[in-house]
């Protein structure tokens, strides 16, 4: 589980997080959502460590990151997978290599033993065919998966998704969301997703929190988010039309439900 | 204002270096990277190294003729005015005003690509210490290669004026054979290498502070690339009056 606590967190004189408590909880898809500008980048480079917020406190199971020395932050970061928005693989290195690499550097693990569970985590994420290819060589979707392989190479217990869908088509977007949820499941990792894709939402949000010019504006979980009566977030979800017609389907069965329960 | 943004590039510097020279998080990615360096700098630049020194030894030796042409002037000078070219400045300065160009650029647009595709930071989150990891290897094999290439760039350079002695008749071979031996000194040897090791340092270690603090996109990249080789040649420059009037 990861607290936040009272963070702020200001850039040249201007405030971008504004006093942001929240729970991120293990084994659970916790999401941060919010309109580009909103603060849920700096929100989630914060939790990583990337900044150091102004005031406040971020738990990692109760250990707090804002006080750590840096030696202390590099040994929790090794318990930290990272998967970014444009996958960033090292170009020099194969799929497997870089698969490979978190293992080569913190692990005394024989050069078979390493190769074996890179490739299991490959094998994971379905691409045992494209061990030897280099990241160019692969799509923008497999990059994604090679990434997210290099995440867990280590059995992390947080894992974060910088935009995990950004420039993938929708079904792959799909097959990215379920792989995550699943990984996040089956490893028992507290899982953080940055996305402002409302597909997403829908598919994996089992912890959202929403956050509104520096702000958290709402917290609660995918069943619950069309009917939170707050502004911010119905602008930011209704904001196509797809979404205002789910929203009068939606609408239009729970008016449904309740005459048929008065009746 | 111009001073003020100097002065915090030298303590951003000065701060990125002290986290390079750290010790490596394992000593065998560091020997690994290490190869590779030393394979990429320094194998890699062995041909345009030997190239620009023959070409420039020949040149010398002709226009020393051309200069020399006083029959008062014995012909053995023109060999010992090639040599010392070469030794003094050619290998040493003007080679590595050169490798700033190749090796320096490539060493800003490779950490500055990896800045802006995140994948410095993909480092930093794993818990690496993505300077010393990144720029150690690289400041440590092209000063441990350097000498190499400097002592390379004097021979072949010599073995260029050999061809005009050679191959034309301008020069007798005799002539040049006696004018390079003579007068001889060999801490010309050890000034020219000590030169081009702090040559190395200063190539490797700026065009990296310029790759690894690039912000925003490819533009900034290939600006990172060019501000790289002018601060190195400019330094370069700065460091060889400082060092000729300190060592000769």
């Amino acid at each position: 589980m990861i607290e936040v606590k009272h963070a702020i967190k200001s850039f040249d004189g201007n405030t971008v997080l504004k006093d942001v408590s929240t729970i991120f909880e293990t084994g659970k898809t916790n999401l941060i959502i919010g309109q580009s500008g909103s603060g849920k980048t700096v929100l989630m480079k914060s939790v990583v460590g990337i900044h150091r917020i102004d005031s406040g406190e971020i738990l990692y199971d109760g250990r707090n990151i804002t006080s750590m020395k840096r030696k202390e932050l590099n040994a929790l970061r090794r318990e930290i997978g990272m998967l970014f928005q444009g996958s960033a693989l090292f170009d020099s290195m194969s799929v497997l290599e870089n698969v490979k690499f978190p293992l080569d550097m913190f692990t005394e693990m024989t050069e078979e033993e390493k190769i074996e569970r890179a490739k299991f985590c490959l094998q994971r994420v379905e691409l045992s065919h494209a061990l030897d290819l280099s990241p160019a060589e692969i799509s923008g979707g497999m990059q994604k998966r090679a990434a997210i392989a290099r995440a867990i190479v280590l059995n992390p217990k947080y894992l974060f998704c910088d935009e995990p869908n950004s420039g993938l088509d929708p079904k792959t977007s799909l097959l990215i969301d379920q792989l995550i949820q699943d990984i996040t499941h089956e490893f028992n990792i507290t899982t953080i997703v940055n996305t402002h894709d409302m597909n997403s939402v829908m598919e994996i949000g089992e912890n959202i929190v929403f956050i509104s010019k520096g702000e958290k504006a709402w917290q609660g979980t995918k069943d619950e988010i069309f009917d939170t009566g707050c502004e911010p977030l119905e602008d930011f979800i209704f904001a196509s039309n797809l979404y205002k017609e789910i929203k009068k389907a939606h609408k239009f069965f729970q008016d449904k439900e309740s005459s048929t329960k008065q009746k | 204002m111009f001073a003020i943004k100097e002065i915090e590039k030298v303590g951003a510097y000065t701060q990125l270096m002290y986290r390079v020279f750290a010790k490596p998080d394992k000593w065998s990615m560091f020997f690994r990277q290490y190869k590779e360096e030393l394979k990429k700098q320094g194998i890699d630049s062995l041909a345009i190294v030997v190239i620009i020194s023959i070409f420039i030894g020949a040149v010398i030796t002709i226009q020393m003729i051309k200069n020399m042409e006083n029959p008062l002037l014995p012909s053995t000078l023109i060999g010992l005015a090639t040599r010392d070219i070469l030794l003094l400045e050619f290998s040493s300065a003007i080679l590595c005003l050169i490798l700033a160009g190749k090796v320096g650029s490539n060493i800003a647009s490779e950490i500055g690509t990896m800045r802006i595709t995140e994948q410095i930071d993909a480092l930093d989150i794993m818990g690496v210490n993505s300077s010393n990891f990144l720029i150690l290897p690289k400041i440590i094999a092209f000063v441990t290669i350097m000498p190499f290439l400097v002592l390379t760039s004097m021979f072949v350079g010599i073995i260029g004026g050999y061809g005009v002695a050679i191959f034309t008749d301008m020069i007798t071979v005799k002539s040049y054979e006696a004018g390079i031996q003579f007068a001889f000194t060999p801490y010309y040897i050890t000034y020219s290498i000590i030169k081009s090791v702090i040559f190395a340092y200063i190539i490797t270690s700026v065009s990296s502070f310029y790759g690894y603090t690039v912000k925003g996109g490819a533009l900034e990249v290939g600006k990172a690339s060019t501000d790289a080789v002018v601060n190195s040649s400019v330094l370069i420059l700065l460091f060889d009056i400082m060092l000729t009037k300190l060592l000769l």
